[in-house]
């Protein structure tokens, strides 16, 4: 669980709730622990300077193309994103989107609602949207997983990396939890078996 | 024309509207220019208290200027909140301290991407209005203001907008959330440089949030009572053993080691005020902007890596002298910010 600011706390409390082992990472030896990576909701501006003070980004980026499968929520989806107009760092750009910060507005325009989600079964999640980006022109490698009745996205996945605009963590249903879960261990069984 | 027959029902199209309709606690549906097409439901108690859980292990600068405000975004700040003096200014001025200028606070907003608090005066709920209609994403109801009313807070579930406040103790903080804030912050002694209030009221806060939480059940209703405090939420804490809101430290925060401090001792980010922009009072100009960003950005590391004590001695290498300060303990008491509204 990247720990540098945001709502890391909650990511933890939903992976313990479905009996998923989860720690807080905030330097490059922890980075270099972990099976899976959340990164949290929270200002994507202030974790994209703190992974570069703390010489994260380059560790996250390397290992992420070594296929680290990794889950980005709200501001963590901003940050794994390969194009977000107006991020005055660079994002780490591991996924082939481009997703435009504060698209709903101000905190006035931060709502609520009901979201059917590709492979999440069991009906609609109620998704919460805080200020929240929207993604837009995939690549051809990205599966689109929901979007608003308006038609935007706002979840994706690539590989082992998946994206959402809205915050799971803030609810209790688990679901999205359960399915980063699966991904991870699928992933980490892959590459037991090809070792 | 009361608060009480006039409820603030949020936007439509972008403007503040004002409606009788009673007995609805904000919540609106599809009525937000991005959420509309989606059929989204704003302004529930889950999107105002969910900012507060996106702000958590960061720190919150005032500023005074756009250009205060692009150096805390550069920073690391997580939100800025837009004042017209901070705090020690405001302390050494005197007279009476209002909302700030709404130009002001408009040009704060347009200079950075990061979310914009604004103060309102205690139980000044036109101001809060205002500041509502011109979108700030977090309104504080501040004692460092000079309170517009000595017995009454703003009804904050009549807003749109997320609330915050601040704190002494645990009766204090479920006052405040009762009448509808959706994040808290402990008071301290704000404009003073000085920790010891911060710390007395965090003290005081977790202390009591303990005591809740150890209690038998049946005791929780004496409890309420004791703290002056509504029951529902006396019980809540008993549950979760700690408050139903995110909790920042404000008032007196004035280095990276201070910041560490509030966050050890339960913080779950800090505001600081004159801290930054009263640092390296001694410098010239140019010197002194540096100076400034320096230490604001020493100080978003610190909460970052609060419990590190290598780290914190990292960041803490090549800042500036910190604000002067003034000892909370030799101020008169009605020069004493952290008592108004209770």
């Amino acid at each position: 669980m990247l720990a540098l600011q945001g709502d890391f706390r909650e990511h933890i409390a939903a992976l313990h709730a479905i009996g998923a082992t989860a720690c807080e990472v905030r330097t490059a030896a922890q980075l270099a622990d972990v099976d899976a990576l959340i990164l949290p909701g929270g200002e994507s501006t202030t974790i994209a300077r703190l992974l570069i003070a703390f010489e994260l980004l380059e560790p996250l980026r390397a290992r992420l193309a070594a296929g680290l499968p990794a889950w980005g929520t709200c501001a963590g989806a901003i940050l794994l994103a390969r194009r977000v107009p107006g991020l005055d760092r660079p994002p780490i750009g591991v996924l082939d989107v481009t997703v435009d910060r504060n698209a709903f507005g101000r905190q006035l325009d931060s709502f609520e609602a009901e979201l059917d989600v590709a492979g999440i079964a069991g009906g609609p999640v109620r998704a919460v949207f805080i200020r929240a980006p929207v993604i837009r022109e995939p690549g051809p490698g990205v599966e689109v997983l929901a979007r608003l009745a308006d038609g935007r996205i706002v979840a994706c996945r690539q590989g082992r990396v998946l994206a959402t605009a809205f915050h799971p963590e803030l609810t209790d249903d688990r679901r999205m939890h359960a399915a980063f879960v699966a991904l991870a261990d699928a992933a980490l069984a892959a590459e037991g078996s090809a070792a | 024309m009361n608060a009480s027959t006039y409820r603030l029902m949020g936007r439509v199209g972008g403007r503040a509207v004002v409606s009788s309709s009673s007995g609805q606690n904000g919540a609106r549906q599809g009525a937000g220019n991005g959420a509309g097409g989606a059929s989204g439901q704003t302004a529930t108690w889950t999107v105002k208290a969910g900012l507060a859980q996106m702000l958590k292990g960061g720190v919150i600068m005032d500023v005074v200027t756009a250009e205060h405000a692009r150096i805390a975004e550069e920073a690391g700040a997580c939100a800025v909140m837009a004042l017209e003096r901070v705090p020690s200014d405001i302390r050494a001025a005197g007279g009476v301290a209002r909302m700030s200028q709404v130009d002001l606070i408009e040009e704060i907003k347009a200079a950075v991407t990061i979310p914009v608090m604004a103060k309102a005066r205690i139980g000044h709920f036109v101001e809060a209005q205002i500041l509502q209609a011109i979108a700030v994403d977090y309104v504080d109801e501040s004692e460092v203001l000079t309170p517009a009313d000595e017995q009454h807070h703003i009804d904050k579930h009549a807003f749109a907008v997320p609330f915050v406040c601040g704190c002494r103790d645990l009766g204090e903080a479920l006052r405040r959330i009762g009448e509808g804030a959706a994040m808290i912050r402990t008071k301290g002694e704000a404009g003073t440089g000085d920790i010891v209030e911060a710390v007395r009221h965090m003290r005081a806060l977790w202390g009591g949030i303990r005591r809740v939480h150890a209690a038998p059940e049946e005791e929780l209703a004496t409890l309420a009572k004791e703290y002056a405090a509504p029951l529902a939420l006396v019980q809540e804490v008993h549950r979760l053993g700690r408050l139903p809101v995110v909790n920042f430290s404000a008032g007196g925060v004035a280095t990276p080691a201070d910041a560490a401090l509030m966050m050890q001792l339960g913080a779950d980010g800090v505001f600081v005020g004159s801290g930054i922009f009263k640092a390296g009072a001694d410098l010239a100009a140019d010197a002194r902007v540096r100076a400034q960003g320096a230490m604001a950005a020493a100080i978003v590391k610190a909460v970052t890596h609060f419990g590190d004590p290598m780290m914190l001695a990292t960041v803490s290498r090549g800042i500036a002298a910190p604000m002067r300060g003034v000892s909370a303990a030799s101020l008169p008491a009605e020069e004493l910010l952290a008592g108004r509204g209770n």
